[in-house]
């Protein structure tokens, strides 16, 4: 870091300041035309000012990357996550003060960008990465993308208050917000709105690049539809959240955490006519609400250190209770009592140095196979569907 | 007598002549550098594969479908074009009023207030008028118009007209006060009324200053994003009534050019847009310049 340039040439600017009050002494048309330098001079210190405080900043975080006093992780992603990953930030923060993870949100597509160009640490992704992606992270980077399974979200459809419906089938809402649908009205549905000026079903989606669009459309529309034109994108979960609650004739969708007291949230069936269920944790972790899928976050190459430390603290019961209390599914409820969850070796072993069997450890190369395969054995049945095409 | 020269004062002062030219010039390159760099990274598929015909007539647009992606920005068009003219319809008559009022009937005092009042206007961030058309503008519309959603064309059209007000009044009432006080005085010597006198004479001798004030306006609404992003609902559709959501050029980068993957044809789709707008609010401000100048020769 040539910080000392920097530096030399501040001191300079700053040495050539008390230099120009200097004219104030001689004839007044001279000092006019020196007073008019002056802001000159002050631009230029201040822009050299900047570059100093540039130049600290970059020093800092290239120091933070190897051994300093205080380890940054740059957690970025999924808009769908962001509420979780900030929990899981703040709660690690009070545990080990010197580790500062720094989340940010997005999307899943700018986490796998951030991670790609190697600005990320860990991308939270609320889908899994492509292939071609993943080739890309390669190419730039040099490492292979890894992938952690860290909890399930549960997609929820909600719609106001005001509505009298309460359940509603994934047919139907192809229907709704398939392109070509047949269904504009509540009444197409036999949904008799209080006020029947309300009757138009205004359709309320994301916008074109959001993880949670994408899962959406794949889970719903299926692969070979697309979303209906005229549907109203938001740019986020609660901007959904806030405008359906806002609006009497609306139907939106976001994942399970966001949704508030003001929507009322829709059970949903599989096939018209069949068995609704309830967006809860026992359902999601049954397998039967058919909108959930898991969430994962990527580390390019095996994490090692403060961010393998993250990992395992994050599948460790105590990371896994903050999953429930923001909404979601965590894995170890997920997993049940049936299957030896990767969760609990993971938090057994948390202290174990690191490359030993624990939940990230256990995606070494050796063990990757053994690792996917208990991963999806210990996924609900709906979250398997979902995530393997 | 002349002062003594130090020695280093004429490099100093050649030095300083350079950077002031440099910032000068430095607008000129900029312009160009940008379109230039607009140009470049939608160039290449502007070229091969872009279909004009689809993106000037089609409202399907499909940029992430998995089946069959689409690019008709007809929608996108009409959006932009439906939501400034409806900005312009509210802001225009308001925007005059106020000029021709603080030019002619309003008292000194009051002037200095208001004039200061307007420019905090134009300060104020478009994000935040972007906050107050999805929060209060919406519960407004809903209760006021009976709408079935608050987040439409009329709502985006009050916004944008908010934020160019500032603009046709500061503007109009220069062009009103740069009418010579002898017209106001001949006016009133032949037994005009006040209202006359701004009718028949002031309006017709600052027409050209009231045009470029209204050009103006249209190009800051036109090119207007973050608050037509978060207020007009961003829906991508032919509108029929002004309390339908539209989905504009602009709003349509904003919202994904973060996401969409550089160099990809999505990407240079979205910098043909901005191509698109480019050439939109170029030609806007060249005619509010041409017709600026206009008035410079006759006075």
């Amino acid at each position: 870091m040539n910080l000392g340039v920097f530096e030399s040439a501040f001191q300079s600017a700053c040495s050539a300041a008390p230099a120009v009050p200097r004219p104030f002494r001689h004839a007044a048309s001279r000092a006019d035309r020196e007073g008019a330098a002056r802001p000159v001079l002050a631009v230029l210190a201040l822009l050299l000012l900047a570059l100093l405080f540039a130049g600290c900043l970059r020093g800092r975080s290239s120091g933070a990357a190897g051994q300093g006093d205080k380890t940054d992780i740059q957690n970025t992603g999924s808009d769908t996550m962001v509420n979780l990953a900030q929990a899981w930030a703040e709660a690690y923060g009070g545990i080990n003060p010197g580790v500062s993870v720094e989340v940010s949100g997005g999307g899943s597509g700018t986490g796998i960008a951030s991670l790609i160009n190697g600005t990320a640490d860990i991308a939270n992704c609320s889908r899994q990465m492509t292939a071609a992606e993943k080739a890309q992270a390669k190419a730039n980077t040099g490492k292979d993308p890894v992938e952690h399974l860290v909890g399930y979200d549960a997609l929820a459809v909600f719609v106001h208050p005001d509505n009298p419906l309460r359940e509603i089938s994934l047919e139907q809402l192809a229907e709704i917000y398939g392109e070509k649908g047949g269904v504009t009205h509540w009444s197409d549905l036999g949904v008799v709105m209080p006020d029947p000026k309300r009757d138009e079903i205004i359709v309320v989606s994301r916008q074109s690049n959001s993880g949670t669009y994408e899962y959406f459309r794949e889970a719903v529309l299926g692969k070979k539809r697309d979303f209906r034109l005229g549907t109203i994108d938001m740019h986020g979960s609660k901007d959904v959240v806030e405008l359906v609650a806002r609006t009497p004739g609306a139907i939106g969708y976001s994942g399970m955490g966001y949704a508030t007291s003001r929507v009322c949230m829709l059970h949903i069936a599989q096939k018209n006519g069949g068995t609704a269920y309830a967006p809860t944790v026992q359902n999601t972790q049954k397998g039967s609400y058919p909108i959930a899928r898991p969430l994962f976050m990527y580390t390019l190459g095996e994490p090692q250190g403060a961010i393998l430390a993250y990992l395992q603290w994050i599948h460790s019961p105590e990371g896994q209770s903050l999953v429930v209390q923001t909404g979601y599914v965590s894995l170890a409820a997920a997993s049940g009592a049936a299957a030896p969850g990767i969760a609990a070796p993971g938090a057994a072993s948390a202290t174990a140095a690191p490359g030993a069997a624990t939940a990230p450890g256990a995606e070494a190369p050796g063990a990757e196979a053994a690792a996917t395969a208990s991963r999806a054995a210990t996924a609900p049945a709906a979250a398997a569907e979902a995530h393997q095409p | 007598m002349k002062p003594a020269r130090r020695p280093l004062e004429p490099v100093k002062e050649w030095l300083i002549e350079r950077f002031i030219w440099l910032c000068g010039v430095s607008a000129v390159l900029f312009v160009f550098g940008i379109f230039l760099f607009v140009f470049r990274e939608g160039s290449s598929f502007l070229w091969h594969g872009f279909k004009a015909g689809e993106f000037f007539t089609s409202i399907e647009w499909y940029p992430t479908s998995r089946i069959h992606v689409r690019y008709g920005a007809l929608a996108l068009i009409t959006g932009t074009f439906s939501v400034s003219l409806l900005a312009m319809i509210i802001a225009v008559p308001f925007g005059m009023g106020t000029a021709i009022f603080i030019s002619e009937f309003c008292p000194p005092r009051l002037k200095e207030i208001l004039k200061i009042t307007i420019e905090l206007l134009a300060a104020i961030p478009s994000v935040v008028w972007g906050f107050i058309g999805l929060t209060l503008m919406n519960s407004l519309l809903l209760r006021l118009f009976d709408a079935p959603l608050g987040l439409n064309m009329l709502n985006g059209a009050i916004i944008l007209a908010l934020m160019s007000v500032p603009i046709i009044v500061s503007i109009g009432e220069d062009a009103l006060k740069a009418v010579p006080d002898s017209y106001r005085e001949a006016a009133l010597a032949l037994g005009c009324t006040r209202w006359q006198m701004v009718l028949r004479v002031l309006l017709p001798a600052a027409r050209n200053g009231l045009l470029a004030a209204v050009l103006l306006g249209i190009g800051r609404a036109v090119g207007e994003t973050m608050a037509v992003l978060m207020a007009t609902g961003h829906s991508i559709r032919i509108p029929h009534s002004v309390l339908e959501p539209v989905r504009t050029l602009t709003a349509t980068i904003a919202a994904e050019l973060g996401e969409a993957p550089v160099h990809s044809e999505h990407y240079q789709v979205l910098f043909i847009i901005g191509i698109l707008l480019f050439t939109i609010t170029f030609a806007i401000n060249l005619g509010a310049d041409l017709i600026v100048r206009g008035i410079r020769r006759k006075s």
